[in-house]
């Protein structure tokens, strides 16, 4: 099936530009437009080629390595996928529930996450397009042009990042690539001198994420012309909550609500999302197209990440952050709030609770002591199931008798928004960039757009705040009358001849 | 791990992929002066796979820094040379230099970075998986020693 402006109407002879997926692994996004003769917007695509080889590579390997190799598939969330994959071979090896302690731990490890996660999409990735403005210098729009602007406001979210990296070197033994939780369990407690150490930092980072949500707020309120409309669109939203309806990170049953706030289905256990979920396949990308079965293909797309979790779970179990949610859901006026930008207000308040979470567990002695590893009866499958911070993430393996995984599949966070990307590319393109000439800070919008969900393609390319991108304009004919190149160095080219293969 | 906390006078900061041949130069020298153990509460020795922006902060409250990286190019068996703050482009990469973040540092706290100084090692090769060549563990040899007087000075 095909969405507006996804496919256009009449594209004969349109050749179509084949990206060689070596090039574009993890990090390189496309969007190609087609326009009629008059410059209006006749399609507009955004292709994501992630290779999704893991799945094949973890095919024969011991299921105890897995948590630790899956983390490669993310320099950012490593956490959440070996969390998740942790979470699955708990099952496959009867670990259900893991001891208190290693749940603690556990959590510990991914509100860090969290925390630093959100921290580095906001302050560094984001804050120079909200702070300086979509179309602004592009020299200072970037993590040092803050830095030498908002130095304060740089400061505080290099720092708070730092925090939750730090909790993760505590709990998983690496900032990045760690090895804490192995199925079954973690295999080390915190130290009394680390939890001091994390304790003394607290009352900061819980002053400077509320003050982060602030800022958030006070971008999208005082804008709402701008905030509320771009790259806006409605849909349904899907995340974990816990039984009760609160939001959980680490834990909890599948709710999704349509756009209007109505619940659609509501505390379906993890190892049951195949009931739930199928993958559309479409020819023009490789990645697929999640939607909720019930619906079909085309009513049954969703958004994850934090709009969806904040605005899907019926409180926050932390008061700073539950205020503020409340906050944010009376913006919508009685409807869920489905801007994009909207995201980074969410992203704040889920950023607020984490820095909350994480002190209700430095206080909890089961940190500190308690048995690391627990196991029962084997199974054959299991599904590990989290909440990422760009959203929903899926772990599902079959493992042998020999202990070697013989099927593996992953659901990423970025494929459930890979429609609600691509519809907010073509809201921006049809919004602002129909009818006109392709401009450095017009591409940019589109950039801001993608942004807000916090994809992989960005964080896996390194390339802060500069989006390796290409914008094509082709004409009905199939001719290419533009293309414009970003370089992951931010450079900008017109280039009408680099072209690769081409496919019909 | 933050400003607030109390920080040692002299930091050591190390960067390279110990996975990547000669790019374990830095870490592996960090390493070995770790293992020293001299200088205990006076010298902080910290390592990563390459600068970030947030290592900025690891500046602060420094009286000096040495930076250990390893290098493709340059004499062998070792280069030093004192850096200044720049503003350039680095940090959208994998190599942001530290004199990039020597600036984020005057961004961020407003007054000048500590004296900093980069120790670059020599080495050959590279290639993922391979493991450091004997010429480059002789580089860090004479390297780790000009770094243990540099401590001691």
């Amino acid at each position: 099936m095909s969405f507006a402006l996804e496919t256009a109407a009449h594209p004969e002879g349109l050749r179509r530009v084949a990206i060689d997926p070596v090039s574009r692994v993890e990090g390189h996004g496309k969007v190609t437009l087609l326009l009629d003769e008059h410059n209006h917007i006749q399609q507009a695509r955004l292709h994501i080629v992630e290779f999704r080889g893991f799945e094949k590579f973890i095919e024969g390997r011991p299921y105890w390595e897995v948590p630790v190799m899956v983390q490669r598939l993310c320099g950012i969330c490593p956490v959440s996928h070996q969390l998740a994959a942790a979470k699955a071979f708990d099952r496959i090896i009867g670990a259900t529930p893991i001891t208190a302690s290693a749940e603690r731990v556990r959590r510990l490890m991914h509100y860090g996450q969290i925390l630093q996660s959100h921290a580095l999409h906001f302050f560094h990735l984001s804050s120079p397009d909200l702070l300086f403005g979509f179309d602004s210098e592009v020299a200072r729009r970037n993590i040092m042009g803050v830095a030498q602007a908002h130095p304060e406001i740089a400061r505080k979210g290099i720092l708070l990042r730092k925090y939750g990296q730090e909790i993760i070197r505590i709990t998983s033994g690496k900032r990045v690539h760690g090895t804490g939780a192995v199925p079954g369990g973690v295999n080390k407690l915190v130290t009394a001198l680390e939890r001091d150490a994390l304790r003394g930092e607290l009352p900061r980072m819980l002053q400077w994420a509320q003050e982060a949500v602030g800022l958030a707020k006070q971008l999208h309120t005082q804008n709402p012309a701008l905030y509320d409309q771009f790259g806006s669109f409605r849909s349904n939203l899907l995340s974990l909550v816990r039984p009760d309806g609160a939001l959980d990170f680490y834990d909890g049953v599948l709710r999704a609500r349509d756009a209007t706030g109505r619940i659609l289905l509501d505390g379906v256990g993890d190892q049951r999302y195949l009931e739930l979920i199928e993958e559309e396949v479409r020819p023009w990308t490789y990645m697929k197209f999640p939607y909720l079965r019930s619906l079909g293909a085309e009513r049954g797309w969703y958004r994850v990440g934090p709009l969806a979790r904040v605005q899907n779970c019926d409180f926050i179990p932390s008061e700073r952050a539950e205020a503020e949610r409340a906050a944010f859901v009376a913006w919508g006026r009685g409807e869920p709030v489905h801007a994009t930008l909207a995201y980074h207000w969410a992203r704040m308040i889920e950023m607020l609770h984490a820095v909350e979470v994480i002190g209700e567990l430095l206080e909890h002695p089961a940190l500190l002591s308690g048995d690391l590893l627990t196991s029962g009866a084997r199974q054959r499958s299991a599904v590990g199931m989290i909440e990422a911070p760009r959203g929903t993430l899926i772990h599902d393996y079959d493992v042998g008798d020999d202990d070697l995984v013989t099927r593996c599949n992953l659901i990423v966070s970025t494929t459930h928004n890979n429609q609600a990307m691509n519809e907010a590319v073509r809201a921006v393109a049809r919004d602002y960039l129909d009818g006109r000439e392709l401009t450095e800070g017009l591409l940019n919008h589109i950039e801001v757009a993608i942004r807000a969900y916090d994809p992989c393609l960005s964080c896996a390319t390194h390339a802060l705040g500069r989006m390796p991108l290409e914008v094509e304009l082709l004409a009905p004919d199939g001719v290419l009358i533009d293309r414009l190149v970003k370089s992951s160095q931010g450079e900008l080219r017109h280039d009408l001849t680099s072209f690769g293969a081409l496919a019909s | 791990m933050t400003p607030q906390a109390p920080v040692a006078p002299l930091l050591v900061f190390g960067w390279g992929n110990l996975s990547r041949g000669d790019d374990a130069l830095g870490p592996l020298c960090l390493e070995r002066l770790r293992a020293a153990g001299t200088l205990a509460g006076e010298a902080d020795f910290l390592d990563d796979y390459q600068l970030q922006v947030e290592h900025a902060l690891d500046l602060v409250g420094r009286q000096r820094v040495l930076f250990v990286d390893a290098g493709c190019r340059g004499n062998a068996p070792f280069e030093v040379s004192r850096l200044s703050a720049l503003r350039d482009a680095s940090f959208t990469t994998h190599a942001m230099s530290p004199q990039a973040l020597m600036q984020v540092y005057c961004d961020l706290q407003g007054e000048a970075a500590p004296p900093c100084t980069l120790l670059t090692i020599r080495g050959e090769r590279f290639g993922l998986g391979e493991a450091p060549s004997p010429r480059a563990l002789d580089h860090l040899g004479a390297a780790v020693q000009w770094a243990r007087t540099w401590l001691a000075s």
